[in-house]
């Protein structure tokens, strides 16, 4: 049945899909299960759990899966108030939200899921510029910057105005560029056009011929002809990120992890077990047509074990295996 | 002088109504090409292809449906005091300009409402029932306003006869008034839920907008409704999604407006021949 | 029973009560954390970056640009639709329309916004290039075409209500139509429709998913039509799509602004009714 769902000319980046598909029918009975499973946080790392969720309801239409993009910090938030199953993140979870899951009793698994390059994109129409600085960046986007126009840049370009989009402060991408372009979390100018939807960002790139934006390398894929990504110079020359340059290392320093944080009691449900079970199995297979890099098969193989010992009761929930964390309840 | 007059009060009137002409066009140009029998089968995808509204579908069902039932018994008991039983005083006079306010605040305000108290004192969450609740405040001041007209409309000599015969107020309201104004009752009620059908502000307050592929079971569960599901995809930068947008609101629009003529049947249909 | 339909009065009585409680008591809170000066006056709104302003002022003429540009699309245009339908046009043609109307100002605003965006932005950026995909003319001009209907209708109202008697004086002194229309007519239902425009421009006031999705989310002081702006009901909704801490700084700003849009709209429908109230006496 499902593949009769599948045409046009989407077909050909459905075909891992399918492939997850006839190995996951394979389960009979899972179609019994129930429950709820709700995932929020990175828009960045959205694209990865709308895929897997949407891939897991065709099998398991009565677990209620729900996916939000309310940006890492504000995924973070909800998590350790106790809301949601599943946070997504384009960063590692920071001390303040580490205290604030344990002060609410949220026990939680670190999961790492996919590789990511933060993508600095301008209108395709924007011929004057092929390669940026990380120095030039930071004076763009610092507190206060005086750069208006492009020739504040650099004086060789001209002096348009120089338009800028970028995540809100909600949004890991936000955290994890202030922090290694600028060299201080949230040290970033104001005046921009900020959206906790990266979709809302590549809409302004694409109308706006003097745009200048930065989010995640997944938006980017997706919306190649209407985007033009610059290479970033990090002091050993350009480098345009590729799928080649962002798992070697070489496209820095804005290459970044995204992570999964898992809620122990919710793994303790069935569906929500399941849920996870088919994201790990999944994974491989699911995130290269989002744009985003999936990590070496042996990471989710170490994030299943770490899974299925969270949720074995006899195994003590003080196990911190892998990326596992386990505060003290 | 005057015929030019004629002119341009003629041509406003065809611009009025010419500019939603427009909008109709530009909708069903884009979305028409979208819509088919598994556009309203399928549930959101990721893939433009295979997407559907079956989850917005039945989620305006699931809300339109609990906000009938949570407002229209309220807010005709409210129109039914006002008009029938409520002393004029200052008190009643103040809840009745009060009434007309409410209807002048922007639905925005109502979200707000709905997010401090339905989401976290009562702690329901981004349920099916927060979204009815928070709805059923936005259009509770227009139902009571549309009853009382249908109530006013019925000939004081009725309720008089009622008296007469020595009917007891309730007795008089229950078997003299009510059945006659409940044409207007209803129509009113289904015009202002067909508002609800509409809004999306106040439901994105509650935080509803997320990706849902299944349909609410129970009010306790989350949901999402078409207005949301057009400013999901009116989001997404790639075409085929904007196409997809403009097929949604073409369901919407349709959805309106047929309860516009639902509402314009019972208010004729019904219509007592008194 | 009379108790019983009191309560459901009451309730309805309690909406209100309730939203001025919850907006106030989170609105205390802030303005004990930002003073009520710097609200006012400072030309930043940043509230949620590292270095904080809390100034109003761009959000407000975010939306007094958007409210503005809506009435100067919407008031004229539905004064003279309002006139045709209560002085020119026939009877039949009268009650095939006013329906009309009232479907039309029940599109749903999220239609408007997908119009702004798909069909008006790139029909304005393809005459008046540099424009800024997200901009506040689109949105205001799409906001007037929404609030047209509810100002024909209106107005039209309050036109039809002028008596007969008026009209019938001045043709017997030899006026012909556009003098009885705009000496007669008009002047003696203006404070209708005067409470017309401003109950349609408190509306586009606080229209929120065609600014949401088509005035951009860049609080800006700034009067150019062309430009990104924020307005407050667009912030709200930005807001809380970022998943905010309730109990912080950053959330009760969402009540600050909330309060500020209330006491706007609340202040133009008051004036609406104040108007209608005050000059009744002209047309009856």
């Amino acid at each position: 049945m499902a593949p009769a769902l599948v045409r046009g000319t989407g077909w050909r980046r459905a075909l891992p899909v399918l492939a997850g598909l006839s190995w996951a029918c394979g389960g009979e009975g899972a179609n019994a299960l129930r429950g709820h499973v709700t995932v929020d946080g990175s828009s960045t790392a959205y694209p990865i759990a709308e895929a897997v969720s949407e891939e897991f309801q065709l099998l398991n239409p009565r677990v209620m899966v729900t996916v939000g993009h309310s940006g890492t910090g504000g995924g973070l938030e909800r998590f350790c108030r106790g809301e949601t199953d599943v946070a997504t993140a384009s960063r590692p979870i920071q001390e303040a939200e580490v205290l604030r899951c344990r002060a609410n009793g949220v026990a939680y698994l670190e999961l790492p899921v996919a590789q990511d390059g933060l993508s600095i994109v301008v209108n395709p129409a924007n011929a004057f510029l092929d390669c940026v600085t990380v120095e030039e960046l930071r004076r763009i986007w610092r507190a206060g910057s005086p750069v208006r126009t492009w020739r504040d840049v650099r004086p060789e370009l001209p002096a348009e105005p120089i338009r800028l989009y970028g995540p809100g402060t909600g949004s890991g991408t936000f955290d994890i560029f202030t922090e290694s372009v600028i060299g201080t979390v949230g040290a970033s100018r104001t005046d921009y056009q900020a959206s906790e939807d990266d979709n809302l960002l590549v809409q302004g790139v694409m109308g706006d011929h003097f745009a200048l934006a930065y989010f995640g390398y997944a938006y980017l894929e997706e919306n190649r002809e209407g985007l033009k990504v610059l290479a970033v110079d990090g002091g050993e020359g350009c480098v345009v990120p590729s799928r080649e340059t962002i798992r070697n290392g070489s496209y820095s320093p804005l290459s970044r992890e995204l992570y999964l944080y898992v809620s122990r009691s919710s793994l303790q449900r069935r569906g929500m077990g399941a849920f996870m079970d088919f994201f790990m199995s999944n994974a491989a297979s699911l995130i290269p047509p989002t744009g985003l890099m999936p990590l070496m098969d042996s990471v989710y193989d170490e994030n299943r074990k770490a899974l299925d010992a969270a949720r074995d009761p006899a195994a003590s929930p003080s196990q911190p295996e892998g990326g596992a964390v386990s505060p003290d309840a | 002088m005057d015929r030019a007059f004629r002119l341009l009060v003629g041509g406003a009137a065809f611009l009025v109504l010419f500019a939603p002409v427009v909008l109709l066009a530009d909708v069903l140009v884009d979305g028409m090409g979208y819509i088919s029998g598994h556009f309203f089968t399928n549930y959101a995808s990721r893939f433009p292809e295979r997407a559907g509204i079956r989850a917005p579908l039945l989620g305006t069902l699931w809300t339109l449906g609990l906000t009938g039932i949570l407002s229209i018994p309220v807010s005709v008991g409210a129109a039914v005091y006002l008009e029938e039983y409520a002393p004029r005083t200052r008190v009643s006079r103040m809840i009745q300009a009060n009434i007309a306010n409410l209807a002048g605040i922007p639905s925005i305000v109502y979200g707000i409402l709905g997010l401090a108290l339905f989401v976290q004192a009562l702690d329901l969450g981004r349920s099916v029932l927060a979204g009815a609740l928070t709805l059923s405040i936005l259009i509770m001041p227009v139902i009571i306003l549309e009853a009382q007209e249908a109530l006013r409309s019925v000939p004081p000599g009725l309720r008089e006869g009622a008296y007469a015969l020595g009917a007891s107020r309730w007795q008089v309201v229950r078997h003299q008034v009510l059945p006659l104004a409940l044409p207007g009752i209803l129509s009113g009620s289904v015009r202002a839920l067909s508002r609800a059908a509409g809004e999306a502000a106040p439901l994105l307050m509650i935080g509803v907008l997320s990706f849902i592929a299944f349909t609410p079971e129970s009010p306790g569960d989350p949901f999402t409704v078409l207005p949301i599901q057009v400013f999901t995809w009116v989001s997404r930068p790639r075409e085929e999604f904007q196409g997809l947008a403009a097929a949604a609101i073409i369901v919407l629009l349709g959805l309106i407006f047929a309860m516009n003529v639902l509402a314009i049947v019972i208010r004729n249909r019904l219509r007592p021949r008194a | 029973m009379a108790g019983l339909l009191g309560l459901c009065a009451g309730i309805s009585a309690l909406v209100t009560v309730g939203i001025v409680l919850i907006l106030l008591s989170e609105t205390v809170a802030f303005f004990s954390q930002v003073s009520l000066w710097e609200y006012l006056t400072e030309t930043r709104w940043t509230p949620l970056f590292q270095e904080k302003h809390f100034g109003i002022l761009p959000l407000l003429t975010g939306s007094v640009l958007v409210t503005v540009g809506a009435g100067i699309v919407a008031l004229p245009a539905g004064l003279l639709t309002a006139i045709f339908l209560s002085e020119y046009a026939g009877p039949g043609l009268r009650a095939a329309l006013k329906p009309v109307l009232e479907v039309l100002a029940g599109i749903p605003t999220v239609a408007y916004g997908y119009f702004a965006l798909t069909f008006v932005t790139p029909l304005l950026r393809s005459f008046l290039p540099g424009t800024g995909i997200f901009n506040a003319a689109s949105a205001a001009l799409v906001v007037g075409v929404m609030i047209l209907p509810m100002v024909s209708s209106l107005s039209e109202d309050a036109l039809r209500a002028v008596p007969q008697r008026l009209r019938e004086g001045a043709y017997a002194l030899g006026a012909n139509r556009m003098e009885v229309t705009t000496r007669v007519v008009v002047p003696a239902g203006l404070s209708g429709v005067l409470a017309s425009f401003v109950l349609a421009l408190s509306r586009a006031f606080g229209e929120t998913m065609v600014v949401s999705i088509a005035a951009g989310n860049s609080p800006r002081l700034t009067l150019n039509p062309l430009d990104t702006i924020q307005t407050l009901t667009a912030y709200i909704v930005q807001v809380t799509q970022g998943g905010i801490t309730s109990g912080s700084l950053a959330y009760r700003t969402l009540f600050a602004v909330g309060t500020t849009l209330f006491v706007f709209t609340l202040g133009m429908n008051l004036l609406g009714q104040w108007i209608r109230t005050r000059f009744r006496g002209g047309a009856s």
